[in-house]
C-alpha cells in the first residue's frame, strides 16, 4: 500500500508513504467516521515459498463481523495471504513469512495453532468433505477439538447456519459425497461453523459452483455475517462487489488499494485498480 | 497399387486385432485351465478326512493334511503380525512425513527386498532364527514370510495414500487436527480399501511360498503345537508329495494344492467384499 501513487496528491499520501496505517480511521478505511472494531491486524507481512517472495510488505486491517473480499489476477499472492492468516502455509514446505499478524491483539506464531485454527475456520475452493457421513464431517472439528457435550445439537445448529440443515435432515448418516456440489460446499462450511470460529476464510469458495449454488453461498455469508468476521478471496470482482463491506485489491503480492467496497468500485483511488475492475488487465 | 495398400492395411487391422484377442484368450485361459486341472485332479482326492486327519504312514491310503492346513494358516497369522505393521506404519512415512533423501534410500531398498529371490530370504532367516536355536520352527518361518510380505504392503500404502486429495488433508488440518489425526482419522479411511487389498494380495503372494519355509518350518507328520516345532505347510507338503515316488501322494499334492489356492481365493473375495460393503456405507 505505501509506494504507489494517488490520483489526489497531496499530505495523505505523504503520510500513507510513511506509516501505512495513517490511512486509515480506527483500523479501517471507513466513511461514517465510527471507531470499526478490527479482528485481524497485519503490518509488514512478506511471505516466502523457498526464496521466491509472493506477498509484499503488506498492511491489513480486518474488521469485525465484516465480509472483506480480495480481489486482484491470478497468483498475485492473495490466496498465499489468506493461507498466513491461519498459518496452513506452514504444511508447505519452504514456506515462511516475516511480518505481525495480531489475531485480537494476539501474535499468531505464539498462538497454539490448533487454537488458532479453531478461531479462524477455512473454506476451500473445491468443496473437499471427508469420506464420511454427513453427520460425521459436522461433528469432525467437535471430536478433535476433544468436545463432550450434545454433538447432536451442535451439529443440527451448524448445518442450520449453513443453510443446509432442511435439505438433509433425513440423510445425516448417509455419505456426505453424494451430496451435489453446492450442497458439499455449504457441508464444509457446516464443518468450519461447528467449532464456533471468530473469523472464516473463504478461498474463492464458489468457483466450482453454478451461478444459482453461488447465489445461494452469497446469501449465507449475508446471513453469517452478524456473527462472523468473514475473508474471501474471488476471481470474480461482482462476487465481491455483491458480497462484501470492504474490498482489498493486490497485485503482483502487493497491496494496492483497501477501501470499502461501495467506494472502491466506484471511485478507486489507484488507476491500476481502477483498470483491473474495468476489465482492461487481469 | 492403391487398392494393394488398402487390403495391407485392412489385413493388418485384422491380424493384429485377432493376435491381441487370443494373447486375453491365453491369459484368461491358462487361469482356467489350471483350476479345472487342479479341480479334476485334487478333487478325487478331497474329503473330510483331508481336512481333520493327520498324514498315514507311507503305503497306508487315506488319511488327511489337517496339521498342514493348521500349520499354514499359523505362518500366514505370524507373517502377517509381523509384516503388516511395520508395512503400513512404512508406508505411511514414506507418504506423509519422508524427506526426500532418506525417502530416496527407504523405497529404493524396499523395492530391492521386494526382489530377493524368496530362497534368499529363506536362507537369511535360518541365519538368523534357527542356527541359534539349533531346530526347525513354526515362528522361524512365519519371520522368513513377514519379511517378503513388508515391501509389498509398504508400496502399496505408500500408493494409496498418495491418491488421497491434499484438499482432504488441508479440510482436516484447517480445522485444527494434526498431522498425525489428520493420517488417522481422514487420510487412512479414505485409503482404507486400497490399503487392505495391497495387504490381502501380500499375504496372498507369501502363501504360495514354499523356498523360504525349507528350512526354517521344515515340514512336520505331526501336529506342531506351540510356535517352537518344525510344522507342517501346505506349499512343502506338497513340494514333498509331488516329487515322491507313491501315487497315493501324488493326488494328495494335488488335493493340497486345490485347498491352498481355494484359502486364497475366499480370502480374496471374502475381503473385497467386506471392504466394498463397508466403503460403500462410508461412501468411499
Amino acid at each position: 500500500m505505501s509506494e504507489m501513487a494517488s490520483p489526489s496528491p497531496g499530505k495523505e499520501q505523504v503520510a500513507a508513504k510513511l506509516t501505512p496505517k495513517v490511512r486509515t480511521e480506527g483500523g479501517v478505511p471507513n466513511t461514517s467516521g465510527k471507531e470499526t472494531p478490527v479482528r485481524f491486524n497485519i503490518s509488514g507481512l512478506n511471505v516466502f515459498y523457498g526464496t521466491k517472495q509472493a506477498v509484499f510488505d503488506l498492511h491489513l486491517k480486518i474488521p469485525v463481523n465484516k465480509v472483506t473480499a480480495l480481489i486482484g489476477p491470478s497468483g498475485c499472492g492473495k490466496s498465499t495471504f489468506l493461507r498466513t492468516l491461519n498459518r496452513m502455509n506452514e504444511t508447505i514446505r519452504n514456506a515462511r513469512f516475516e511480518g505481525a499478524i495480531l489475531l485480537d491483539d494476539q501474535d499468531i506464531t505464539k498462538m497454539d495453532v490448533v487454537g488458532l485454527r479453531r478461531r479462524v475456520g477455512m473454506v476451500f475452493q473445491r468443496p473437499n468433505p471427508f469420506p464420511k457421513s454427513i453427520y460425521e464431517n459436522v461433528a469432525y472439528g467437535l471430536r478433535i477439538n476433544g468436545y463432550k457435550g450434545r454433538l447432536s445439537e451442535l451439529v443440527e445448529q451448524s448445518l442450520r447456519r449453513a443453510a443446509l440443515w432442511d435439505e438433509v435432515k433425513d440423510y445425516l448418516h448417509k455419505s456426505a459425497l453424494a451430496l451435489s456440489g453446492g450442497q458439499q460446499q455449504r457441508l464444509c462450511i457446516a464443518r468450519a461453523l461447528a467449532v464456533d470460529p471468530e473469523v472464516l476464510l473463504l478461498d474463492e469458495p464458489c468457483s466450482a459452483l453454478d451461478p444459482v449454488t453461488t447465489a445461494k453461498i452469497e446469501e449465507l455469508m449475508f446471513q453469517l455475517r452478524d456473527s462472523c468476521t468473514m475473508a474471501i478471496v474471488t476471481h470474480n470482482m461482482q462476487q465481491a462487489a455483491r458480497a462484501s463491506d470492504y474490498t482489498a485489491f493486490m497485485l503482483d503480492g502487493k497491496l494496492i488499494e483497501h477501501n470499502e467496497t461501495s467506494r472502491l468500485f466506484t471511485t478507486p483511488s489507484d488507476p491500476r485498480t481502477e483498470a483491473y475492475i474495468t476489465g482492461r488487465f487481469g | 497399387m492403391k487398392r494393394a495398400a488398402l487390403i495391407w492395411r485392412k489385413s493388418l487391422n485384422v491380424i493384429m486385432l485377432t493376435l491381441t484377442g487370443v494373447s486375453a484368450l491365453v491369459v484368461v485361459s491358462v487361469l482356467f485351465l489350471i483350476l479345472g486341472y487342479l479341480l479334476w485332479n485334487g478333487g478325487k482326492s478331497l474329503n473330510w478326512a483331508f481336512f481333520t486327519e493327520l498324514p498315514k504312514p507311507v503305503g497306508e491310503a487315506g488319511g488327511g493334511m489337517a496339521n498342514a492346513i493348521v500349520g499354514s494358516l499359523k505362518l500366514l497369522g505370524l507373517a502377517a503380525a509381523i509384516g503388516l505393521p511395520i508395512g503400513l506404519l512404512a508406508g505411511v512415512y514414506l507418504a506423509e512425513f519422508g524427506g526426500k533423501t532418506f525417502s530416496f534410500i527407504v523405497r529404493y531398498t524396499t523395492d530391492i527386498l521386494n526382489g530377493v529371490p524368496s530362497i534368499v530370504i529363506g536362507i537369511f532367516a535360518a541365519a538368523v532364527a534357527v542356527l541359534p536355536f539349533k531346530h526347525f520352527s513354526t515362528a522361524a518361518g512365519g519371520f522368513a514370510l513377514g519379511i517378503m510380505v513388508i515391501p509389498i504392503t509398504v508400496r502399496g500404502t505408500e500408493e494409496f495414500l498418495r491418491a488421497v486429495p491434499v484438499s482432504l488433508r488441508e479440510g482436516a488440518m484447517a480445522l485444527g487436527a494434526s498431522r498425525w489425526r489428520t493420517i488417522a482419522t481422514v487420510v487412512l479411511p479414505a485409503a482404507r480399501g486400497g490399503i487392505i487389498t495391497g495387504m490381502l494380495l501380500a499375504l496372498a503372494r507369501v502363501a504360495g511360498e514354499t523356498a523360504p519355509l525349507l528350512f526354517t518350518a521344515f515340514n512336520n507328520r505331526y501336529w506342531s503345537p506351540g510356535w517352537g516345532q518344525p510344522t507342517a505347510s501346505l506349499t512343502v507338503v506338497i513340494y514333498t508329495y509331488a516329487t515322491s515316488a507313491y501315487d497315493d501322494w501324488h493326488r494328495q499334492a494335488w488335493a493340497a494344492g486345490l485347498v491352498l489356492l481355494g484359502l486364497v481365493l475366499v480370502a480374496n473375495v471374502g475381503t473385497r467384499l467386506a471392504v466394498s460393503r463397508g466403503g460403500a456405507a462410508r461412501g468411499v
